[in-house]
């Protein structure tokens, strides 16, 4: 059984886990790669011949798989779940193997395309607009920081390091893909279509902001862009977006749940009940792990003491891929390639994607605590995922000097003015504090919002004068 | 014996149908009341009928109403109508809105194939397949968050707890998503899921499957909750709970799923946020729901021979209490006891006295008495679980205490 698992382990059957997308229609879906050792036989219990029949009942079909098989060497017997090998050795399978899950990366950290490198084209027009979006969003996260530490806003987490997971994963789905974020993916958002002043609508929590200004900065939610609203509880998302797989399953759409989370998501409960049950529903669902080396100040070793987080797929019965996060064009290509495997074969994926947290968890962080400033600045300059997607796209003759400079420019003053903006405008009227917490405000809460007028008019010098009433 | 006179209206099995014996009935009474009450006291049908409200006065010549569950007039006068029990009642109501909406769905552990574990999703799955009615793995939080997830895409899941005991697993994904989420998304996503399962103290089931979810989950702002407990408003509230927009928690006891009742063949819902009138009275409001309002019936019984007129009311509503119905009776009766199965501490009774007292302060003539369950994990030997339950005995001291 442990010769199985190292032979999986090997770089060949890591290309056969990247080169599985295509032909592969057979019944006995994607795991079979693990289970070539074993004899072959009828397929094992649970697991029904077509993923769309479960509209059905499969009870029948399972029931017929249980049994005892006559084997000619007495060296295998059905346990449920399936036929086992025995071995007469005492081998334990180790606790990691010797090494590491690859990365799978297409441009070297020059951005030069990597010779042999497989990868899905991408036409000048999405990579420009995926480097675009990449630069949005970094000035974006500069200017709100800034806005931040200068008191006009509240709260802020930004996204910088992490710009290629957000964009290029964006860039590989459609717009019927249902998100389900963590709350560093403003970049989804962004390339969907939000713009600068619905970012800052929700920052400074405006009348506005689709929210109605009731959450805090970042937590940004659109039903029209399919991207649900950020609930700041970490990995309760990954049930909810298994659930939504599972709606589309139902309805038999073309799209799939996408759902982010970061290494420190995976320790919750919630992340391991969700991979078992998109594993157990064959919901089509997209993991993706922004595995960026801190949970606030702590780092992956205090996290966990597995091979990063693509490694856990396995153990759910998922199909996984490790890449490089900091690499556009590689996150293009694996997202392109992980949705379509997941809508056609109706299976869950995880992906786990390197990088690293540049920025401070969030404005009430000072990462210098906790870490080598000397760390931050490598990251930021010599991984920086920008450069090295722009180094390829200019190769291509996709970009200039000009064109960068007149971006930054405008989007640098398309943000200041929608900072501007969104500061002046009006709060929400105070009646939205009561309203959406049931389709129609109950007589308790209409009664509590008497109460609360009846203050202000008795002390109207402790109400703030921007909240209408 | 007890004199029961009861015109209208099927009950359950344990009905009795006695014609008014007016000597036993001139038994004097041992109470004093106060002047404002005193005219109830007597049990003979002449002071009935000049203080009856319009629902006692269809009743003119009959003075105590019926000790047990009684439906309103129009349910089942019809005559027609189909006896079935609890759980199963509670599945017709689940097919019948599975019929209408595709897309409602149900997931929980074992509710497929096996049925469920009170059979409430019983051959379900064959009639909607595996999909729809879903098995899950064991993890509670998980199936819970997959419910709400589906449900902010389109869906309408029933989501099953085994016990609601095991919710408590599934508190994070109840309170921050379910509850929240339609108001921190300004709106843009609704969550319509059903929550439901058996809770409640059972018999010798232990400390950890005799739990009282509702104390827990009152305080979530953007959940309702509602506890069934008969198979009329059991099917009743289900479809209501099912075409709520809202998450709605609903509440079985484990105890109740074989109550036998005969309930109308044509379609009817119960309203979410609605009290039930079990028993109409002058002298004293007990509001209590669930298997509670059994061990009340019961003690009414022993009351009425004592020469009390005790009001009962299933609140049937624990969030948000239907303070209109229960105002009314207390302004009716002055007096109010609750009797609920929850603990001491923090439970609905808390609630609800808190409620009562801020509300109807003026009408009280006594305070507020409320029997829960003691503040202890519910013991193992029958025994003693028998007396952490509130029994009959102990309702029908508290009211002539009461009522002194």
């Amino acid at each position: 059984m442990a010769q199985h698992l190292k032979s999986s382990s090997s770089k060949s059957a890591f290309l056969n886990i990247l080169k599985h997308k295509l032909g592969f229609v057979s019944p006995s879906h994607g795991a079979r790669h693990l289970r070539q050792n074993l004899p072959h036989g009828p397929p094992s219990i649970g697991v029904s011949q077509n993923p769309i029949s479960r509209l059905c009942n499969t009870m029948a079909e399972k029931l017929s798989g249980i049994g005892f098989h006559e084997d000619v060497n007495n060296q295998v017997m059905d346990f449920p779940g399936g036929r086992i090998a025995f071995t007469p050795e005492i081998q334990f399978i180790s606790e990691s193997n010797k090494e590491r899950v690859p990365c799978y990366r297409v441009l070297d950290d020059n951005g030069q395309l990597i010779t042999n490198s497989q990868f899905v084209q991408v036409s000048e027009e999405v990579a420009v607009k995926i480097y675009s979006d990449m630069v949005t969003l970094q000035i974006m996260d500069n200017i709100f920081y800034e806005a931040q530490r200068q008191g006009r806003l509240s709260f802020y987490a930004t996204t910088i390091g992490e710009e290629a997971i957000n964009i290029a994963s964006a860039a590989a789905l459609t717009p019927e893909d249902v998100i389900f974020p963590q709350y560093r993916e403003p970049g989804v958002l962004l390339w969907r279509g939000f713009t600068l002043q619905e970012f800052a609508n929700q920052c400074f929590g405006n009348k506005s902001d689709n929210g109605k200004g009731r959450q805090m900065p970042v937590h940004y939610g659109s039903n029209k862009l399919n991207y649900f609203t950020v609930s700041a509880t970490i990995a309760t998302q990954l049930p909810n977006a298994v659930g939504a797989a599972y709606s589309l399953k139902m309805d038999r759409k073309d799209a799939c749940a996408v759902t982010f989370f970061g290494d420190g998501g995976s320790s919750e409960g919630d992340f391991h009940g969700a991979l078992n049950f998109a594993a157990v529903m064959e919901a089509p669902v997209l993991f993706i792990c922004r595995n960026n080396g801190w949970a606030i100040s702590t780092p992956t070793s205090d996290q966990f003491r597995s091979d990063g987080v693509v490694v856990k797929g396995r153990a759910y019965g998922i199909r996984s891929i490790r890449v490089d996060g900091n690499d556009a064009l590689a996150m293009y290509s694996a997202l392109c390639e992980a949705r379509e495997m997941a809508i056609r074969e109706q299976r869950p994926i995880l992906i786990e994607a390197l990088t690293y947290r540049v920025g401070h968890h969030s404005t009430s962080d000072d990462s210098t605590r906790y870490r080598s400033a000397d760390e931050i600045e490598w990251w930021s300059k010599a991984r920086n995922p920008l450069s090295r997607f722009r180094t390829w796209i200019e190769s291509n003759g996709w970009w200039r000097d000009e064109a960068e400079s007149d971006l930054r420019c405008r989007i640098k003053k398309e943000m200041l003015e929608a900072l501007r903006v969104a500061e002046k405008s009006e709060k929400p009227n105070l009646k939205e504090m009561f309203s959406d917490v049931y389709d129609v405000p109950p007589s308790n809460l209409r009664e509590q919002e008497l109460l609360v007028r009846q203050t202000i008019k008795s002390h109207p010098q402790d109400y703030p004068s921007d909240v209408p009433l | 014996m007890s004199a029961i006179i009861h015109g209208a209206g099927a009950a359950t099995a344990l009905s009795t149908f006695n014609p008014v014996d007016s000597k036993k009935l001139a038994a004097p009474c041992r109470t004093n009341l106060p002047a404002r009450s005193k005219r109830y006291i007597v049990a003979g049908s002449d002071a009935s009928k000049s203080f009856g409200s319009g629902l006692r006065a269809s009743h003119s010549q009959k003075l105590i109403a019926n000790a047990v569950a009684t439906k309103t007039d129009t349910s089942a006068t019809t005559g027609t109508g189909h006896e079935l029990l609890l759980f199963e009642a509670l599945q017709e109501g689940l097919e019948e809105e599975m019929d209408r909406d595709p897309h409602v769905c149900v997931m929980g552990e074992d509710v497929g194939h096996y049925g469920g574990s009170y059979k409430v999703t019983k051959g379900l799955a064959d009639k909607f397949g595996d999909l729809r009615v879903l098995d899950t793995p064991i993890c509670e939080n998980a199936f819970t968050g997959m419910g709400i997830g589906a449900a902010m895409t389109g869906l309408r899941p029933v989501i099953e707890g085994m016990n609601m005991g095991f919710l408590l697993l599934a508190f994070n994904q109840i309170s921050n998503n379910c509850g929240m989420l339609h108001y921190t998304s300004g709106g843009q996503f609704t969550i319509p899921v059903v929550i439901r399962g058996p809770g409640g103290v059972g018999r010798q089931l232990g400390a950890e499957h005799s739990q009282r979810l509702e104390s827990y989950f009152q305080s979530i702002p953007g959940i309702q909750m509602v506890a069934c407990s008969t198979p009329y408003n059991a099917k009743g509230l289900m479809k209501a709970a099912i075409r709520s927009e809202n998450p709605v928690i609903l509440f079985e006891h484990v105890l109740l799923y074989n109550l036998k009742e005969k309930i109308p063949d044509e379609e009817y819902i119960c309203n979410l946020e609605e009290a039930e009138m079990v028993r109409p009275g002058e002298h004293i409001t007990i509001l209590t729901y669930s298997r509670m309002r059994y061990h009340v019936m019961q003690a009414a019984k022993t009351l009425v021979n004592k020469g009390y007129d005790p009001e009962v009311i299933d609140i049937r509503s624990l969030k948000p209490f239907d303070l209109y119905t229960i105002g009314n009776s207390v302004k009716k009766t002055h007096r109010v006891l609750i009797v609920e199965e929850c603990m001491r501490t923090g439970g609905i009774g808390a609630s609800l006295t808190a409620a009562i007292n801020e509300n109807f302060h003026d009408y009280l003539d006594a305070p507020v008495m409320c029997l829960s369950s003691q503040d202890v994990p519910t013991p193992y030997a029958g025994t003693l679980e028998e007396w952490t339950v509130v029994q009959p005995a102990q309702i029908v001291t508290a009211v002539e205490q009461l009522c002194q």
